[in-house]
């Protein structure tokens, strides 16, 4: 029996876009079932009705939902590329660095936007940002998942891609490159990746979207 | 100095630590305990876990792993031989089991500090704010013995320390939450027949008198 694999998602997310690096990493195909986030469809409050809230991976009719409960998901189910190291110490490294990314950083970055860089709230940012700054020194290697991307690598799109978008958008600075020089190669080689790349926004959409958005303080 | 090849860094009354002493208990691993004081914490916590300088922390052959959730994950996969599995083997099952520890991540914490630490209005509305929650676990649970499926797991292991809480939600909140959530009620009761949770979880009264000391540390 084919495998039916349907993303619930937006193009411009970047939570959509963790899952569709793990779906092309894996090399699986899927349909994107395009939400009106104004106006959430009946499938999408059935499939998440705890969150209402998009990514949801609906697999042979089973719904996943969460951006990094999916991508372990899809990591369990197909084999093939790893998304995940298989040492059980390495996991957990994995598992925490992508956490600290979603419970610390993402947070962090957020307020630097909503407050147009204010200088404490980036002075905050930068805090969470050394941690993954010296993470990348001490691994001396391309990606936090060493040669290839993993897991972290996945969890930090939106510091890839997003983070320049919103910067430009409203002139503000919150990952320099000369603070933070590591970040900002690794940054340049993921969105490189074919698998991250494809399934990128385009970046004046996304641009358009943060000035629309946060534009005009 | 007994080598110990696996060390606890925890806080008896911390609900995180406890999922890790609930796991380690029902894999039946023996580790070496030790009680840290958030007030003053050790050289080994801080060089642990540099990041959040948080426990639990566990150190197994040396090396740490932080993040409790994380810890419980680890000694499922590192004590796999043993039984029972923490997490389901099924892939979608597992799926389940992690999403709904991150939920008991993203939702009881704050939502349940929120009722002890705020008064009036704004305690009204975290109390509501807080069935809520617990009103989703309880449909959840529906018939199921368990959060995910038939087994005691992840999920359970997430959420039963909370349990300790409720005395004193019931009391600060004027709440009755096993009323409200009979489902829930049963599903702790059912959790503390394992020895494992009676052994690892700290007494709800002496949580309770903590937190009286901490509003009273206020002035609330």
């Amino acid at each position: 029996m084919a495998d039916e694999v349907k993303l619930y998602g937006v193009p411009g997310s970047p939570y959509v876009s963790r899952v569709t690096t793990a779906l092309k990493l894996k090399g699986i195909n899927y349909e994107l079932v395009v939400e009106d986030l104004s106006n959430k469809s009946a499938d999408l409050l059935k499939y998440n009705p705890v969150h209402k809230k998009i990514p949801v991976l609906v697999h042979n009719g089973k719904p996943i939902s969460e951006s990094l409960v999916i991508v372990e998901y899809i990591d369990d189910v197909w084999k093939g590329v790893p998304v995940l190291p298989q040492d059980a110490y390495e996991k957990a490294q994995a598992r925490f660095w992508a956490k600290f990314i979603d419970d610390k950083c993402m947070p962090a970055i957020f307020k630097t936007i909503g407050s147009h860089g204010q200088e404490q709230v980036v002075a905050e940012a930068h805090e969470q940002l050394q941690f993954l700054e010296n993470e990348l020194n001490v691994k001396g290697k391309k990606f936090f998942g060493g040669d290839n991307i993993n897991l972290v690598d996945i969890a930090a799109t939106f510091i890839a891609y997003w983070l320049g978008a919103a910067e430009e958008a409203l002139g503000i600075k919150v990952l320099s490159k000369d603070k933070f020089p590591k970040i900002t190669e690794w940054g340049g080689n993921y969105i490189n990746c074919q698998v991250v790349k494809e399934g990128l926004p385009p970046r004046d959409a996304l641009v358009g979207f943060f000035k629309k958005r946060f534009g005009n303080a | 100095m007994a080598d110990s090849d696996v060390i606890l860094l925890d806080l008896w009354i911390s609900v995180f630590g406890a999922r890790v002493r609930i796991a380690l208990a029902e894999k039946g691993v023996k580790y070496e305990y030790r009680e840290e004081k958030l007030d003053d914490k050790s050289p080994l916590l801080l060089e642990m876990n540099p990041v959040h300088k948080k426990i639990p922390v566990l150190i197994h052959h040396g090396k740490p792993v932080c993040e409790s959730n994380i810890i419980v994950q680890y000694i499922d996969e590192t004590w796999h031989a043993n039984s029972p599995p923490l997490l389901p083997s099924d892939p979608y099952l597992r799926a389940q089991a992690r999403f709904w520890a991150d939920f008991v991540d993203k939702k009881i914490y704050e939502g349940a500090k929120k009722i002890w630490t705020t008064k009036g209005e704004e305690q009204e509305a975290a109390k509501k704010e807080f069935m809520d929650v617990l009103k989703v676990l309880e449909g959840q649970l529906g018939e199921k013995p368990y959060l995910v499926g038939e087994s005691f797991g992840f999920a359970d292991i997430a959420m039963i320390p909370f349990c300790i809480w409720f005395y004193t939600l019931n009391k600060i909140g004027n709440m009755n939450i096993e009323k409200e959530c009979p489902k829930l009620a049963a599903w702790v009761k059912r959790c503390m027949e394992r020895e494992s949770v009676t052994k690892s979880l700290p007494d709800a009264h002496k949580f309770y008198e903590l937190v009286l000391e901490m509003q009273k540390k206020k002035g609330q």
